[in-house]
């Protein structure tokens, strides 16, 4: 047993070699088998197509394909921004996703606290299990719900007594999409800051009911604080994905006769696209909507570090 | 019995020991706690009850508890339907094949990113990250696909979402918390990085490696973008495409309704059709998904920790 050990044993972990390729060697199995996979993919599926937004600026031709097809310039830019209805579907994108969270922001957390005030567990975990349940409805069945108890003669119209056909008319289309998005994604939402208050401490909470502090109280200065940083890191990725407003949910929900408030900017691009075979156009519009999304989401990051002492995402 | 009894008074005693105005708080949090229960309940009961209704009634009258009124040819016609079951074959083929490739890939790539050692991980990190906020857009990918031959394939759906940055994400800081006198007592045992990733690391997440297998079955089974756009065969199409037809596009499967001699019947049978392919398309999902439950907060707050 006087063998010397294998090389690979003598250095612990903790101590760096400092020799990359002396690291390379020893740790091929790490790039090899455990990252090979998973680079390759995005560099495929994922940066490949980023070159392909050069068709943004191209009279781009399938047949002649990316080489040969001739430059345009911004003539793609020009033409939607000049455009009245390409406006009109900027600003429905906009106030779909601004109204959306608006609402759909808070309900989740007002869940959380609603839900951390009932008192047995049991009965906490059967109204999470009925709560958690819309999430697994498909976006295609939800829309089949939202359309068959709207219809004129669905349950709505039943209840109401009147046949409104509801999903033809463009002022309920916001409504409509905002308020399912609700019952479907709330009580999913809210575990993470149910979790987040299930963290609370005991303790804090205890010495402030000695102390005599009441509900609100207790909510201000107990449970508050434990969620604040889950709700601001929670409010900044929903900003940052403000322009990115679903496709299939919004593409699922329209008819002939809403599209004046129901058409945003990914069915209007896919439209284009893929339906209309306009392809520099339709990829010259999805860049604006990514650039305008990434701008968002860097001067949110801003505001944010500048209020919250220097911590942002 | 007696159970029963002790739970209520310790629930009354509890209750009892707030002050007055708490307790009006906590009624007030209740009842919007209920109305919020009600508002997904109702619906969900009022299709149960209206996919049993008999298609001329149910466009008059609605939900009616005349049981001479019930029928349940709406299943029979549904069930009986070949593209239902085509399309519940397709989604649970695209589903767990989806589900393997995606998580294998992402549990891998997470784990180099877990070690503080790993040379380049800011490189990888960058390009990994990148991807979360840019990409090429619908038409750039479209024609990726297309020039991949991958077009009407199975491919096209499986792999170009294969790997998801924000699970790997996720598993990384799981793997993070997992004790690091593990990895070095196996290095030091001579054991490579496979074996110990496979015979210690994993067997220690479960609760992570079983939430993101149910994120990303349900995803897939439920999304409908990509094999909209990619499949053309009738015969590929998964579930939500053929649900897209009966629900969204109001046109029910040719044999469904095709024995109905007058537009009108047709057109109330297919508008009843709707309720029953909703319970019969959301069943599996719903009685599947109580038993991961248990997962969901372990899991979702490993997620929670940095986003």
């Amino acid at each position: 047993m006087n063998k010397p050990l294998p090389a690979k044993a003598k250095v612990p972990l903790k101590q760096r070699t400092h020799n990359t390729l002396v690291y390379l060697r020893q740790h091929w199995q790490l790039y090899l088998i455990f990252m090979l996979p998973a680079f390759v993919l995005t560099i495929i599926f994922r940066y490949v197509p980023m070159g392909g937004v050069a068709i943004a600026f191209m009279d781009y031709n399938p047949f002649r394909g990316l080489w040969h097809s001739d430059w345009v310039g911004f003539e793609h830019f020009n033409r939607f921004l000049s455009s009245p209805d390409f406006m009109k579907y900027l600003m429905n994108t906009l106030k779909l996703s601004v109204f959306g969270l608006l609402w759909g922001f808070p309900a989740p957390i007002l869940l959380a606290f609603l839900l951390n005030r009932i008192l047995s567990s049991k009965i906490k975990q059967k109204v999470q299990l009925v709560l958690y349940m819309p999430n697994f409805i498909s976006v295609i069945v939800l829309c089949g719900i939202v359309r068959i108890l709207l219809s004129p003669t669905g349950m709505v119209n039943m209840f109401l007594g009147t046949n409104y056909n509801f999903m033809t008319m463009p002022q309920a289309f916001r409504t409509i999409y905002i308020a399912s998005g609700i019952w479907q994604g709330a009580g999913w939402a809210s575990i993470i800051y149910t979790a987040a208050l299930s963290n609370a401490s005991k303790d804090l909470k205890e010495a402030a009911v000695i102390d005599g502090a009441n509900l609100i109280q207790q909510i201000k200065t107990v449970e508050w604080p434990a969620i604040k940083d889950t709700v601001l890191i929670q409010f900044i990725m929903a900003v940052g994905n403000i322009m990115s407003v679903g496709f299939e949910k919004a593409y699922a929900l329209q008819t002939d006769l809403n599209m004046g408030a129901s058409e945003i900017i990914s069915t209007y691009v896919y439209k284009k696209g893929l339906l209309d075979g306009d392809y520099g156009f339709s990829t010259a519009v999805g860049l604006f909507n990514t650039v305008i999304n990434i701008i968002l989401l860097i001067s949110m990051n801003t505001i944010v570090k500048k209020m919250n002492e220097g911590k942002g995402i | 019995m007696s159970v029963a009894n002790t739970t209520v008074k310790k629930k009354k005693s509890e209750f009892a020991k707030y002050p007055a105005g708490d307790k009006t708080i906590l009624i007030v949090a209740y009842v919007i706690l209920g109305i919020f229960l009600a508002a997904i309940i109702v619906p969900i009961l009022y299709i149960i009850l209206a996919s049993f209704i008999d298609p001329i009634t149910l466009q008059n009258k609605g939900v009616t508890f005349d049981f001479s009124k019930w029928t349940t040819t709406a299943y029979s016609r549904v069930l009986g339907n070949q593209q239902i079951w085509v399309g519940f074959k397709n989604a649970l083929i695209y589903s767990v094949l989806f589900t393997i490739i995606s998580v294998v890939i992402t549990l891998l790539a997470a784990y180099p990113m877990s070690r503080s050692d790993f040379r380049f991980k800011r490189f990888f990190n960058t390009v990994y990250v990148i991807t979360m906020f840019f990409g090429g857009g619908l038409i750039p990918t479209y024609l990726l696909i297309s020039d991949l031959g991958m077009l009407n394939t199975i491919w096209a759906i499986l792999l170009p979402g294969a790997f998801s940055v924000w699970n790997m994400i996720i598993a990384r800081t799981y793997y993070q918390g997992v004790p690091h006198d593990l990895e070095e007592a196996a290095s030091i045992d001579g054991a490579t990085e496979m074996v110990y990733f496979f015979k210690i690391l994993l067997p220690v997440c479960t609760p992570i490696i079983a939430t993101i297998c149910m994120w990303q079955f349900v995803g897939m089974w439920n999304s409908y973008f990509d094999a909209m756009i990619y499949l053309n065969d009738v015969s590929k199409q998964p579930l939500q495409l053929v649900l897209r037809g009966i629900l969204i596009q109001s046109q029910p499967e040719p044999g469904m309704v095709s024995d109905m001699q007058s537009t009108a019947a047709r057109a109330q049978l297919a508008e009843l059709l709707k309720y029953a392919t909703i319970i019969i398309s959301s069943l599996p999902l719903l009685i599947m998904y109580p038993f991961f439950q248990r997962y969901f907060d372990s899991g979702i707050m490993a997620g929670a920790v940095k986003g």
